[in-house]
């Protein structure tokens, strides 16, 4: 081996073809070996092994008995499955929405220049380092209809207040959407101020010498200049969006009744609770679809263009 | 080159997160009170309330006694300062099948954290270094996969993995939930470190080769001395990122004796039997939180660095 032929970037490209080709650059395939195994066997084959076992009638243990669709015919006539789909679009259509205005308030405001900096920004981070679980249970409690928000409302003299997401199915997923909300929005506030630092200086003051407002500036000029920062983190939160599973399980567990169930605990449900394997490969291949469906147009447009390097 | 997309992005967004947070550039903040900034102000203040108030709630429910919470109002402080909660929280609360408190939950995560941090720190900064310095053919496909897996629900995988692991005699194993956090810590962890890696310059590499060093020297003994920083983001994002699943712990724990601290958490508050405690809850929920918090106050700016980069864990 000489220096020449393991030189990085080099090693996939010998001129001469030797026999040794599969021993060249050992050290780092062997490195590489746990990589492998978990992208190829885990990922891949996992995935690969779920879908197909989808189309079976697996129920406790996992057999390949062909059943075509079945699967998912009895999945798309669950209502179960129903509520946790409308949920998921009413959860991530509202979640999107905030998170994105309220990430980009927070940067804009934190970017004009003001004192104090830091400790706002830490303040609407920490949620962020907390987990799911701790989240949900501190807005369950924030939102207990007896000593709660609502009561503490009411005595202050809103007699009349009302505002129990966790015991009203109707307004439940608002509940689980305030303190969603608490958790995620940090991050992408942290995102879209670094983007706003990274526009330049000379824009803004171009935009007051002609008279621009500073609203209509960032309506105009920086946000359309902000592209990619907003495409990442909408590509973010909508992947977070689809796993939704811990804040449901620790806020609400899927009630009042079925009220607050989700595509992700369905998935647990039928796989490890309802011992109804074939439910939960086919409701996990769903999950699969909506992920897909919302990373294909995204690839195509940042990537499909320049494909090919 | 063939960067798939998703890091891409995140590639991009790394570098400048840590430079740009570093703090405001230009001009000294004006000493006036314009209207303008009393809007700033006054609408930062209302989120800060908004951010601050659970973590306000948690630990004034957790100092009042039973009475107290039931008679007042949730955002008053403690009239009488109690640490009962905490210590019944610690050691005496129930999930229904055991009632030696949280410490169990604690000191099973912290049997689970330890090992998966160093394993998968050291699997995932190898590879970087492989994927960054030792190309080979296919490698970058390999690491392509890997970096899509981590956008796929993690519940398309849970099974397969459960036969993989009873195959291998793991299933309901710590060792078992150990691999898992590794495998799944893999892919952002390893992006972090390729990225960094790449960084550095080739000719320290060249020159280190010509001198006759191999593979493992070179890692050892120039690469890694040189790069502690992202080390220490890394471990940042795994202890953190690990401390906080509940998921793979539920998943593949199949005994509750061993259940990680947020599936304990959780049986705690959400367990049907008795009176419910609140004050002993939410001191319970705020010992969960204590370690992460802790993190994220001490690490402060490589904490952001690490969310950077983590952002895509999800």
């Amino acid at each position: 081996m000489t220096i020449t032929q393991t030189r990085p970037g080099e090693g996939q490209g010998g001129a001469v073809r030797r026999p040794s080709r599969l021993f060249r650059n050992m050290s780092a395939k062997v490195a590489m070996l746990p990589l492998i195994f978990t992208a190829v066997v885990i990922f891949l084959g996992g995935t690969l092994w779920t879908v197909l076992y989808s189309f079976t009638g697996s129920g406790l243990l996992p057999r390949l008995e062909w059943v075509g669709l079945e699967q998912y015919e009895r999945l798309w006539g669950t209502r179960k499955w129903i509520v946790s789909i409308q949920n998921l679009a009413l959860f991530g259509f509202f979640s999107l929405i905030g998170t994105l205005v309220i990430g980009f308030i927070l940067a804009a405001l934190l970017d004009r220049k003001i004192r104090g900096e830091a400790v706002f920004r830490s303040i609407f981070l920490y949620p962020f380092a907390l987990s799911f679980i701790v989240t949900g249970l501190v807005w369950q409690w924030i939102l207990n209809p007896e000593f709660g928000l609502q009561s503490v409302v009411r005595e202050l003299g809103w007699s009349t207040f009302t505002f129990d997401p966790l015991n009203n199915p109707s307004i439940v997923m608002y509940g689980l959407l305030i303190a969603g909300l608490w958790q995620g929005t940090g991050l992408i506030m942290c995102i879209m101020l670094a983007g706003l630092r990274g526009i330049d200086e000379d824009i803004w003051k171009a935009a007051r010498v002609d008279g621009i407002g500073t609203v209509k500036t960032y309506v105009r000029i920086i946000i359309p200049m902000m592209r990619p920062v907003f495409v990442t983190a909408l590509v973010l939160i909508a992947a977070g969006i689809v796993k939704l599973y811990d804040l449901v399980v620790a806020q609400t567990s899927g009630g009042p009744g079925i009220s607050s169930e989700v595509p992700a605990k369905y998935v647990m449900n039928t796989m490890f609770g309802g011992q109804n394997l074939g439910q939960g490969f086919a409701a996990s291949t769903m999950m699969l679809v909506m992920v897909v469906i919302i990373l294909i147009p995204w690839a195509y447009l940042e990537f499909g263009g320049k494909k090919n390097g | 080159m063939a960067d798939v997309g998703i890091l891409a992005a995140t590639k991009a967004a790394q570098h400048p997160i840590h430079t740009l947070l570093d703090g405001p550039r230009g001009a000294k903040p004006k000493k006036k009170l314009s209207r303008g900034n009393i809007i700033v102000y006054g609408t930062l203040f209302v989120f800060a309330m908004y951010y601050a108030l659970p973590l306000y709630v948690m630990i004034v429910t957790s100092l009042k006694g039973m009475p107290e919470v039931r008679m007042g109002n949730i955002f008053a402080p403690p009239l009488e300062v109690t640490f009962q909660p905490w210590v019944k929280a610690w050691s005496e609360a129930c999930t229904g099948i055991n009632c030696d408190g949280l410490s169990r939950g604690f000191w099973n995560s912290v049997t689970i954290l330890i090992p998966s941090v160093i394993l998968s720190v050291a699997i995932a900064s190898v590879n970087g270094y492989a994927l960054s310095m030792w190309k080979f053919r296919g490698s970058e496909v390999f690491f392509t996969i890997l970096m899509i897996g981590a956008f796929i629900p993690y519940q398309i995988m849970l099974y397969p993995i459960v036969i993989l692991l009873r195959e291998a005699g793991l299933y309901g194993s710590l060792t078992g939930l150990v691999l898992v956090h590794v495998a799944f810590g893999m892919p952002i962890n390893t992006l972090l470190f390729r990225n960094y890696f790449s960084s550095i310059p080739e000719e320290l590499f060249k020159a280190a080769r010509v001198d006759g060093a191999g593979f493992w020297a070179i890692f050892f003994k120039i690469i890694m001395p040189m790069s502690l920083p992202i080390f220490v983001v890394a471990l940042i994002i795994q202890v953190t990122g690990i401390w906080n699943d509940f998921l793979f712990g539920v998943t593949y724990i199949s005994s509750p004796d061993a259940y990680p601290m947020t599936v304990q958490l959780n049986n705690i508050v959400n367990s049907v039997q008795g009176v419910k405690e609140y004050n002993v809850n939410m001191a319970a929920t705020l010992l969960t939180g204590l370690v992460p918090l802790a993190i994220y106050f001490a690490s402060g700016k490589l904490f952001v660095r690490g969310i950077a980069a983590g952002a895509v864990k999800g």
